[in-house]
């Protein structure tokens, strides 16, 4: 670890803050678990904490909510990434859930089973008993989340109650529950998009390659770019047309949007992010154009 | 050059406070086309004849529907220089709490005053929350310098003021800058209205400031937070004590000591996933495994033998009370102090401080809401601790309530306290006729490794 007069770079402190977060939960809490999504935030996630137990193993499982509408780079992703570490991965289906008949989707043109995540998180957490759970969520990302504290405290409907969140000081983090209720820890809460690039630059982090610039057919909807795929076909009026892509945020595959990009590495998506003038989740995410509030209505009801 | 700087910023709505932090975001290009639009658009819908850069950071409905702040809302910009995490705190409701929170990690506090109105009671509080938390920069900036025609005069009366405010504070570093944040003068670069200014813009004395000797590099501390134990097929004994460190360097060969058990031995090696460290220093988040095999766990702490915390349970503190509960003489409280977690007694309150006017009130005896006071503790088991004016980390407690959980207060600890004989009718936690090993100044303990090292 390169050091010049006692002082570390910022990504190195975001990451010793990070791990301090991981380390606190593991000794304080009796069963956690972290989101693991095969997306780029959840893969920076995982390899810090890797570092924060190493040379031992995880000592909590990888929880992923399938929403059924994924690319499928991602979730082969996933599959090799828990194998190689030796992670225990506990997937929780919507698609199941609805067709059990405990979910009801909604089939209408344009909607996304962004919401249908939440009832199968709350499930899965109640299911398993887990009492914390990690999410990749940053503070830059999204103005609720920019309130949202690294231990941010869930009651028993799992809902987020911003006007009544615990005063968060120093590194000393207050984890006190009572059963049933839990916690969600965003150990990245500090982390910016760049810092998130910059760290997969660092690392060398293997990423799925829809991050980087590739062809693929895409039709143009309310300003965004989506891939056609058997779940979005183009509409009425519509047009497919080749174009190099790459994606900035990978959610749900009906709501989630690509950017024109030419980037085939880390460091050219850290070019292309550093010169960017539209934020990760306005370029890309119909999910937070609902309303001004889309993201604070959502996590209050437990949402990540 | 330390590439991280966290600043801690408060004010009201119209000292341009919003103003300036969103200047500071869109020249340093951290403010976003899409965020700016939304801000607009609220803006227009709200009947506001101007932009109000708040609605950036207030991102809760309730505070975009009302127009206030509610919380503490962290923000991040970045220069080639440096990167910033700004922690902006409302100048109204739940002040002191939430100035409190935000100032517990800054390096630096950043002050507006409003250039034609000077040091107000705002003001003063600000600087007063700020040295109680030892927030070791302080930047006062001298706003709406435009409407005084930027009058040198005005600035260094103000300045002057502030100084004589300050001198009864214990703030280390403090520099006023004329500025104009509507109009930019000073923020990002200097400005030609005030030739007379002969400092730095703004943003340049962030990029530019010297933090790196804030930190303690001198008393070693490490608290235990969680022990590595591979039990692999590779690693069958490997046994390491993880934690982020705290104070001091910590390298290979050095002598230790374990505290509160007493027990030395040596730092065999110190690991971390990127391969060996040579030196461990704050904030690094290191693996350090030992000669010997110490029964040592979560809530213990390495310290050298030559140089070594206080290890008791009587102590005295200041606190923020952050909950409309009051704090009373006898309560009994839930105490965190860096990794380990002890009930605790509160066997005195001393005094409230007024935060306006630094006055001691030694009448009181409970703490409200936002008060700040020196209350005395005593604990279950004793604590390894520092004067937080020493060590921010190892001289800071978070006060919980056992039933419910929740945050009551802050605590930044100044010392032993020597506590009053309490009645044999007082309830005392039961581990309190123990006394602790290792307790106050203890002499080191036998070493279990030979001096030589042989």
């Amino acid at each position: 670890m390169p050091v010049r007069g006692y002082e570390l770079t910022h990504l190195q402190m975001i990451e010793a803050e990070a791990i301090h977060i991981f380390r606190e939960v593991a000794a304080e809490f009796e069963r956690p678990a972290l989101l693991f999504s095969g997306g780029k935030d959840s893969i920076v996630m995982l390899r810090v904490a890797e570092k924060a137990f190493w040379p031992a193993k995880l000592p909590f499982p990888l929880l992923h909510i399938d929403t059924g509408h994924n690319f499928d780079e991602v979730l082969a992703f996933r599959d090799h990434r828990a194998k190689e570490l030796g992670a225990r991965l506990i997937v929780a289906s919507v698609q199941a859930a609805i067709d059990a008949g405990t979910l009801t989707e909604d089939t209408r043109p344009g909607a996304s089973r962004n919401q249908l995540q939440t009832p199968v998180l709350l499930d899965a957490i109640a299911d398993n008993r887990f009492d914390a759970v990690f999410g990749g969520a940053r503070r830059d990302e999204e103005k609720a989340r920019a309130k949202e504290r690294v231990y941010s405290f869930r009651d028993e409907f799992g809902q987020w109650d911003p006007k009544n969140q615990r005063p968060e000081l120093w590194s000393l983090y207050n984890g006190r529950h009572r059963p049933g209720e839990h916690i969600r820890v965003f150990p990245l809460s500090n982390w910016t998009e760049l810092d998130i690039w910059r760290y997969i630059a660092q690392e060398r982090l293997e990423i799925p390659s829809i991050y980087y610039a590739h062809s693929r057919d895409v039709v143009e909807r309310d300003g965004m770019l989506l891939a056609v795929t058997p779940l979005t076909l183009p509409r009425p009026g519509e047009t497919a047309v080749p174009r190099r892509i790459r994606y900035r945020t990978v959610g749900d595959i009906t709501c989630t949007g690509a950017v024109e990009s030419t980037a085939r590495t880390p460091e050219e998506v850290i070019v292309e992010v550093a010169a960017t003038r539209i934020t990760e989740r306005g370029a890309t995410r119909a999910d937070d154009r609902v309303s001004e509030a889309a993201m604070e209505d959502r996590k209050r009801e437990g949402y990540f | 050059m330390a590439e991280l700087l966290r600043v801690a910023t408060a004010g009201s709505v119209d000292d341009g406070k919003s103003t300036l932090i969103g200047r500071l975001l869109y020249d340093t290009k951290s403010l976003f086309t899409d965020q700016l639009a939304a801000v607009e658009r609220t803006s227009r819908e709200r009947g506001d004849g101007y932009v109000d850069l708040a609605l950036l950071t207030d991102g809760l409905r309730a505070e975009r529907e009302q127009g206030i702040t509610i919380d503490v809302a962290y923000r991040y910009f970045a220069t080639p220089r440096r990167s910033f995490i700004l922690a902006d705190t409302p100048g109204h409701v739940q002040y002191t709490r939430n100035m409190v929170t935000g100032a517990s990690t800054a390096d630096l506090a950043l002050l507006l005053v409003d250039a034609r109105k000077g040091v107000v009671e705002q003001t003063r509080r600000h600087a007063f929350l700020a040295s109680l938390l030892q927030v070791p920069h302080l930047v006062l900036c001298v706003n709406k310098m435009d409407l005084v025609d930027f009058d040198r005069e005005i600035f260094e009366k103000i300045k002057e003021e502030f100084r004589h405010f300050a001198a009864k504070l214990e703030i280390v570093d403090v520099t006023a800058i004329p500025v104009s944040a509507l109009s930019g003068d000073n923020v990002v670069s200097r400005s030609p209205s005030t030739p007379w200014y002969d400092g730095s813009s703004l943003l340049h004395h962030l990029e530019e400031l010297h933090i790196a000797s804030d930190r303690n590099l001198i008393d070693v501390r490490f608290p235990v937070q969680w022990v590595v134990r591979p039990r692999s097929e590779e690693l069958p004994d490997y046994r390491g004590y993880a934690g982020q460190v705290a104070g001091g360097v910590l390298k290979p060969g050095d002598d230790v000591i374990v505290l509160p058990s007493g027990l030395t031995t040596r730092v065999a090696g110190i690991d971390s996933f990127d391969g060996p460290v040579d030196e461990a220093f704050p904030p690094m988040s290191v693996t350090v495994r030992l000669e010997d095999d110490l029964d040592v766990s979560r809530g213990d702490l390495i310290a050298r033998p030559n140089n070594q915390p206080t290890v008791g349970q009587d102590i005295n503190l200041m606190v923020s009370w952050m909950v409309d509960a009051p704090l009373r003489r006898r309560a009994r409280i839930g105490v965190k102090h860096t990794t380990r977690s002890v009930r605790a007694m509160v066997t005195d309150i001393s005094y409230r401080v007024d935060i306006d006017t630094l006055h001691r009130d030694e009448t009181i005896d409970t703490l409200g809401l936002n008060d700040i006071g020196r209350i005395a503790l005593r604990t279950t088991s004793p604590l390894c601790y520092d004067p937080y004016r020493r060590n921010r980390t190892t001289g800071s407690v978070l006060l919980i309530d056992e039933v419910t959980g929740t945050t009551l207060g802050a605590g930044m600890i100044l010392g032993p306290s020597h506590p009053r004989t309490l009645s044999s009718s007082d309830p005392r936690p039961a581990a309190c006729r123990v006394r602790p090993a290792g307790a106050d100044r203890a002499e080191p303990r036998p070493a279990l490794t030979p001096a030589t090292g042989a």
